[in-house]
């Protein structure tokens, strides 16, 4: 009996002296990749994203992301779309919490309204894309629980599951790359019935003001549908010093004329 | 005609050389025969292929098309559960959760990539200002009764739900499982959804048991053609028992049953192998070989067997002289009709269904074998085997049976001008009867009574829904196109043009998402149920929709990525193959006189592909049929060394098969894919009939000078009870495939059952009338020579 305490407590202190759990160490991650990231205050970029069917068939949408860095509650994002011509003005609003579902507005030039949208289905796909409303939104920590699994190649791949149950996914594998800042490679996405759906490649990063990395081009594959969509942004403006006032109603539909 | 002498002595000397040096090396060539077989059958490989596509050449314009679509919008394949609480009523508390913890099981189905169920419907209502979209049954069991009697309200009024997952009072309803194939190897994923589909079928009803439940759709369809093949594999089981049955009652010997045994089993073991090196997997119409190969195969050792023991009963030869003269005598016969039957065979590669071609060409190498082992292993082997005879037993009996045969020839010979007319007259008739016959290749109907599948969608359709569809994919001609206004107002009238139609079952058009989104819109004013009269306007609604829609219940099934054009899925009562081809015409023809040029689409679905098959089958065919005819009319011509007989056994040849579709035509009326084959076949089989009765009527005319009738009565006395027997054997196989459960295979079976009757008929009347009739001008064939 001794000699098992012993044993156990001997144990113990070498695990805790040598390694966290993969839990803790899943989060500690996360959380290094949030704070590599911290303090950009506010972006705007414009991006073209381009969808493409099994026979190689494409279709295109042009857009426009700005974001508000808030550290408080989950950042805020506004996106307007430029074409095609009959959305040309609609923009979509989103508060990102970092406990509960979002918040979502759309607003819809054709009626001059702005709509709010049904908050517990965010897992469908966004504008017909491979992209779901819930890839594309801000990213916060507190959003997953996370499992780190191994590290291949300075690349830290660390499992995450998704809290919200209405999530389209059992979980995502994250490729996080240590010597970049925490800058995420690559995230393959695993179905409710945890088999592969998607792959999501990022490349063509580009460091701005010696901190923040931002991709280039961002290429989501359904292993599934064997459909494509690529996003491809052009420069980022971290010098556009928006404010919260940027991102009201009252601003959605300013954006969107 | 000393030439045609030579060749024949030729002809004999080649056989009996043969023959001596297979029975001096028995034991060589047993042993060469038996690693010949194993090595072949070591080869073998049985894999079956259950996916509907296989029906379907790479060729074939309608799977082409079909692809297409699915390749424009998403591949469905589906299972469709269907549901029926005993208490008659969905609209329950535990009702409704059963189907939603059902529903969110079947999310875990292999490769499901949707699952549509009546309470994960995506119910779009108006909330003050908002556009509100949601689960129309969600935690139904905290729902209370107030909320249900709504949602049944709400369910009972949505032209989505009814007769497609809800039928119109409330008491059935499904769940429809898409699965995305990646159609790597069925034979695979296949069997992989329907195991996970029917244990949770069988979990469920062990929870729920106050329910019923039948399942349907393209993937139990697959399993179904899975299970037909396997099963009619089994049928070779009793064929190989009535083989050795029927070998023992004709030869009385239980050594020459062992050896034809060895014969057809080496003969399919060979098959097997070819199979495997072809890399064939096996279908229902191709996994019927091995029974085919069996009842053909047993004529060829029979013929030589029974000759054997004749030649040593009757006129007491040696066992080994016995065996060297029968050899000699049949050699030519058995290569001859082994000839035809593998041309038969082969002209099956003309038609359009792939599983015909497997068919064609493993009986026709099974042939090939069973023709090389009859003549070496089985002389080999009886030479071997320490085979009596008892001669002189059975004179009497036999002399009963010659006389019975005799007198039918004599019937025959007495009126042959009557006979021809009668026959003529009553061929006249069936054959403008064989042209009433209509395609109908209803996939459900292939399956009878006693397949589940069957019977389960026999209650869909008569409970819930059609399994029937037809699809278009009708184009705006631009690029978001589709909310344009004038296309929505196409769509609809189009969407209404199909609702009015009597068979229709139900129209999914995404012109009904359009109304119903702006309805909610328009804080859900019935007067806004019509699709969006203002373009930006339908294009903003529609992005707002799809903004809203959950995981896996997406409109990427509806809507091509460009939005240019969208997908209408009729849904159709179970019709019959022409009047589902009929139907997608006047569809067709509707886009075409009522709207603009971009909007015409043709008609595409697994139903209609099928509805076709029947036809593209029956016109590939024809080719093929046309020059088997002529092919084995030369074969015919050169066996028998005579010009004229050939032209003139094109009659009983021919006659058979019109014979067979005229009482078809009054038997059952409609034909199905499997059926057109049978020309080709059946001509390869039966004109072994033609063969024998001519070349023994030809032989008494020209070597014993016989006239025309006595040269018949001869014929008669001579192949009459070999033609029967023969006869026999191959009703008794075909008579076995026609229990198979599956409907190419069994009608093309019975078909075939009659047509092989009436060519027994044909060559014992028709035939001897129209060779004494042909004769009378040139009183003897001798007298030419």
């Amino acid at each position: 009996m001794k000699k098992t305490i012993i044993t156990v407590v001997a144990l113990s202190i070498i695990g805790f002296a040598n390694a966290q759990t993969p839990e803790q160490r899943g989060l500690e991650i996360a959380k290094a990749a949030e704070k590599a990231d911290l303090g950009f205050n506010s972006s705007s970029v414009q991006l073209k994203m381009t969808l493409k069917n099994k026979n190689g068939q494409t279709s295109e949408r042009s857009l426009t992301t700005r974001t508000l860095e808030l550290t408080e509650d989950g950042d805020k994002s506004l996106i307007v779309f430029n074409s095609p011509k009959d959305v040309k003005g609609t923009s979509t609003l989103t508060f990102t919490h970092k406990v509960g579902s979002d918040d979502q507005w759309l607003y819809l030039p054709s009626i001059k309204r702005v709509k709010r949208i049904s908050s517990n289905n965010k897992s469908g796909p966004f504008v017909g894309s491979e992209f779901a409303y819930e890839d594309l939104s801000s990213q916060e920590v507190e959003k997953y629980s996370y499992k780190f699994l191994e590290e291949k190649n300075g690349l830290l791949i660390v499992e995450q599951d998704p809290v919200d149950p209405k999530s389209g996914y059992t979980r995502r594998v994250v490729s996080y790359n240590k010597n970049k800042g925490y800058r995420i490679e690559k995230v393959e996405f695993y179905d409710r019935k945890n088999a592969l759906l998607k792959t999501l490649t990022y490349s063509d990063y580009k460091l701005y003001k010696n901190k923040f990395w931002r991709a280039g081009v961002f290429n989501m594959v359904n292993h599934q549908s064997n459909k494509e969509t690529r996003l491809e942004f052009n420069d980022y403006n971290f010098d556009v010093n928006l404010t919260d006032d940027d991102f009201s109603q009252v601003a959605l539909k300013r954006a969107g004329n | 005609m000393n030439a045609i002498k030579k060749v024949r002595d030729k002809s004999n000397r080649f056989a009996k050389q043969w023959a001596e040096f297979v029975i001096k090396r028995k034991w060589y060539v047993l042993i060469a025969s038996l690693i010949l077989a194993m090595g072949l059958g070591s080869q073998g490989n049985m894999e079956f292929d259950g996916d509907y596509h296989v029906f379907f050449s790479k060729s074939n314009p309608e799977l082409e098309a079909f692809d297409a679509l699915q390749e424009k919008y998403t591949k469905d394949d589906n299972v469709i559960l269907v549901l029926s609480p005993s208490n008659k009523n969905v609209f329950t508390r535990d009702n409704l959760s059963a189907i939603e913890s059902l529903t969110a099981e079947a999310w875990n189905t292999p490769y499901s990539s949707r699952v549509d169920a009546l309470t994960n419907f995506q119910y779009t209502s108006a909330q003050g200002d908002d556009l509100y979209v949601d689960d129309l049954s969600y935690e139904s069991e905290l729902k209370s009764e107030s909320e249900i009697q709504q949602i049944k309200q709400r369910a009972l009024k949505e032209p989505l739900l009814v007769n497609r997952i809800l039928n119109e009072n409330g008491s059935v309803t499904a769940i429809n499982i898409t699965v995305r194939l990646p159609g790597e190897d069925s034979a695979k994923e296949i069997p992989e959804v329907t195991a996970f589909v029917r244990e949770m079928i069988a979990n469920f009803k062990e929870k729920h048991p106050n329910f019923e439940v039948h399942s349907s759709g393209l993937v139990p369809l697959n399993t179904a053609f899975f299970e037909a093949s396997m099963r009619d594999l089994m049928l070779t089981m009793i064929m190989l028992i009535i083989v050795i049955i029927t070998t023992f009652i004709l030869t009385r010997n239980i050594y020459s049953t062992i050896a034809t045994l060895v014969v057809v089993m080496f003969s399919i073991m060979s098959a097997v192998g070819f199979v495997g090196l072809m890399g064939i997997k096996l279908t229902p119409p191709s996994s019927v070989f091995p029974t085919m190969i069996l009842t053909l195969a047993v004529a060829d050792s029979i013929h030589i067997l029974i000759t054997m023991l004749q030649k040593m009963r009757k006129d007491g030869l040696s066992k080994i002289d016995a065996l060297t003269e029968s050899m000699r005598l049949n050699f030519m016969p058995v290569f001859i009709t082994s000839l035809t039957t593998v041309i038969g065979f082969l002209t099956m590669n003309f038609g359009d269904v792939p599983p015909f071609w497997d068919l064609g060409n493993i009986t026709a190498f099974g042939m090939t074998m069973a023709f090389l082992f009859s003549t070496t292993a089985l002389p080999a082997l009886m030479a071997i085997l320490p085979v009596k005879s008892k001669v002189k037993q059975k004179e009497e009996s036999k002399l009963i049976k010659a006389n019975w045969y005799t007198t039918l020839g004599e019937f025959v010979v007495k009126q042959p001008r009557r006979l021809t007319i009668i026959s003529l007259v009553i061929i006249g008739g069936l054959t403008y009867l064989a042209t009433k016959n209509s395609f109908n290749d209803e996939f459900i109907n292939y399956f009878d009574e006693s397949v589940e599948f069957r019977t389960d969608t026999d209650y869909i359709s008569d409970n819930l829904t059609g399994i029937y569809n037809i699809e278009y994919s009708i184009g705006s001609g631009e690029s978001g196109g589709i909310n344009n206004p004038e296309y929505l107002k196409n769509l609809n009238a189009f969407e209404n043009w199909l609702e009015e139609q009597p068979e229709v079952v139900h129209v999914n058009a995404f012109s009904e998402v359009a109304r119903r989104v702006n309805r909610s819109m328009h804080g859900d004013n019935e007067q806004f149920y019509r699709v969006p009269d203002n373009r930006e306007e339908a294009a903003q609604y529609l992005l707002l929709y799809e903004l809203s829609l959950p995981f896996g219940l997406d409109l990427n099934n509806q809507i091509n990525v460009d939005k240019s054009e969208t997908r209408v899925t009729v849904t159709i009562e179970n019709v019959t193959s022409a009047d589902m081809i009929v139907f997608a015409k006047k569809g067709e023809d509707w886009l075409k006189n009522n709207t603009p040029e971009p909007m015409h689409a043709i008609g595409v679905s697994p139903t209609l592909m099928f509805s076709k098959l029947g036809f593209r089958q029956a016109d590939s065919m024809f080719k093929g049929n046309i020059i088997a005819l002529i092919l084995i009319s030369l074969v015919l011509m050169f066996a028998l060394r005579n010009f004229k007989l050939g032209l003139l056994s094109i009659i009983p040849n021919v006659t058979p098969v019109l014979v067979g579709f005229g009482i078809w035509a009054l038997y059952k009326g409609q034909i199905n894919t499997g059926m057109v084959i049978v020309f080709g076949m059946t001509l390869g089989i039966i004109v072994d009939d033609t063969v024998h009765f001519m070349s023994k009527f030809l032989r008494a005319r020209r070597e014993l000078g016989y006239d025309a009738k006595q040269a018949v009565i001869y014929a008669f006395e001579t192949v009459g009870k070999a033609l029967v027997t023969t006869t026999l054997v191959l009703l008794a196989g075909f008579a076995i495939l026609s229990t198979s459960s599956f409907a190419l295979n069994s009608y093309m079976a019975r078909i075939t059952v009659i047509i092989i009757v009436s060519a027994l008929v044909i060559d014992f009347i028709l035939l001897p009338s129209l060779l004494i009739l042909t004769s009378k001008k040139n009183t003897s064939i001798k007298a030419n020579n």
